[in-house]
């Protein structure tokens, strides 16, 4: 396991460097029998292509810089994940195709092999997720990776805000096939559980998902849609919120409206950036790396 | 006819027929209708915005939209419903507490959906 000890000492001076570690989702004394490698991917979310505004100066260089960033770390993720709203909604459908044209063709210059997508309610909710899967494909699906079953739940080409009963069913059924401390990473956009209902930080229907992922022990969800990191637990599922690359959006519940932080120009690209996640399969482990846009 | 002994009439009536009663003198008695607050949603507002209501005065809620479907949620007091073009959705409430809370629409409606947001104050 030389590789899994380098990555750790990696992770110790990428700390010192600067970059935020978060010891998360840590199963006590949970070892499984089976042999798997360990492995680090990262999760890219709010990148809203197409905004304009006061609340992000350098909207079109931001996502280009966090490109950059990345091709620049000293290791490499097995993949990227990209939580939603990959654009800024707009309601012409025109526009919608050509904002996610042209973040596909800036996420391709990533040297990384496998990118992943799922839409946000900007990229999906006016038109069911039409024009993302014509460009990134499914809204839904499983993969697996060394050992950790991923599934990415789509809760927003609902416009209502559902995850349906009809992906439910689906859930479920991918379920059936787990064993009870199989290690499992669900994806989603938005909360599964009320964070703030007042501010549409919800799943009408994701206390229904929560249940259905409950007997399972070895659960951590990823998500977006907030703008900012976040930590909360539902019974032993932890839920992971990432930043975003366009604009920071207040803490939950703190103001009257979730209205995009200030640019601070003192501080360019703060409360911006992307999530390093460094999976221990063995225990179940993940450790969460926080990186600002521009390299330390 | 003074109104207290009609209303005596007809719950005598009512025990001699083995109905329920008094449902004939309960009816008399109900109280007003609740008052109606009318609230027009067309992308992405609300008219009106904000609201003032009474602590335990029941009032209609009567919901409609100008264009598309839109959504009613006033998460605090478990609130919500649908907002359908050319239909009127009623919802009855009575605030039971008070305090400012947001009611927001809750279905994605286009490029100004997240300022799509309202207010009803509940006073004592």
């Amino acid at each position: 396991m030389a590789n899994r000890i380098d990555r750790r000492e990696f992770l110790k001076l990428a700390a010192l460097g600067g970059v935020g570690v978060v010891f998360a989702s840590a199963l006590p004394g949970v070892a499984q029998a089976h042999d798997q490698d360990d492995f680090f991917f990262l999760q890219l979310s709010d990148t809203h292509w197409g905004f304009e505004g006061p609340p992000n100066p350098d909207a079109k260089g931001t996502l280009r810089k966090a490109v950059r960033s990345i091709n620049g770390l000293a290791e490499k993720p097995d993949f990227i994940m990209f939580t939603g709203d990959l654009t800024h909604t707009t309601d012409n459908p025109v526009e919608r195709r050509r904002r996610l044209s042209e973040f596909r063709d800036i996420v391709s210059g990533l040297e990384v092999k496998t990118l992943r997508f799922m839409p946000g309610e900007h990229d999906a909710s006016l038109d069911n997720g039409k024009a993302f899967q014509e460009f990134f494909g499914s809204t839904r699906y499983t993969f697996d990776h060394k050992g950790v079953h991923f599934i990415v739940l789509d809760n927003v080409s609902d416009p209502r805000a559902q995850i349906g009963e009809a992906q439910l069913a689906w859930l479920a059924q991918d379920l059936r096939q787990r064993a009870a401390d199989d290690p499992i990473v669900v994806f989603t956009h938005r909360p599964l559980f009320d964070l703030v209902p007042q501010w549409d930080w919800a799943t009408r229907d994701g206390a229904k998902a929560i249940e259905l992922l409950m007997p399972y022990r070895n659960v951590t969800v990823f998500y977006g849609h907030i703008h900012q990191e976040h930590h909360h637990n539902t019974g032993h599922i932890a839920h992971h919120a990432a930043k975003g690359l366009m604009f920071p959006l207040p803490a939950p519940g703190s103001q009257p409206n979730r209205a995009p932080l200030p640019w601070d120009p003192s501080a360019p690209y703060k409360g911006l950036g992307f999530r390093g996640v460094d999976a221990d399969v063995d225990e179940a482990r993940y450790t969460i790396i926080e990186y600002p846009v521009l390299k330390a | 006819m003074n109104l207290r002994r009609r209303n005596f009439s007809i719950g005598a009536a009512a025990a001699a027929l083995g109905l329920a009663s008094t449902s004939g003198y309960l009816r008399a008695q109900a109280p007003a209708r609740p008052k109606v607050i009318k609230i027009v949603a067309k992308r992405f507002e609300y008219t009106p915005s904000h609201v003032t209501l009474k602590k335990g005065e029941p009032v209609m809620l009567e919901l409609t939209t100008r264009d598309v479907v839109m959504g009613f949620n006033l998460p605090d007091f478990g609130l919500r419903a649908d907002m359908v073009p050319d239909q009127v959705t009623r919802l009855p409430f009575v605030p039971d507490k008070t305090g400012t809370f947001t009611f927001l629409c809750d279905i994605f409606c286009g490029s100004g959906h997240e300022e799509m947001q309202g207010s009803i104050t509940v006073v004592g």
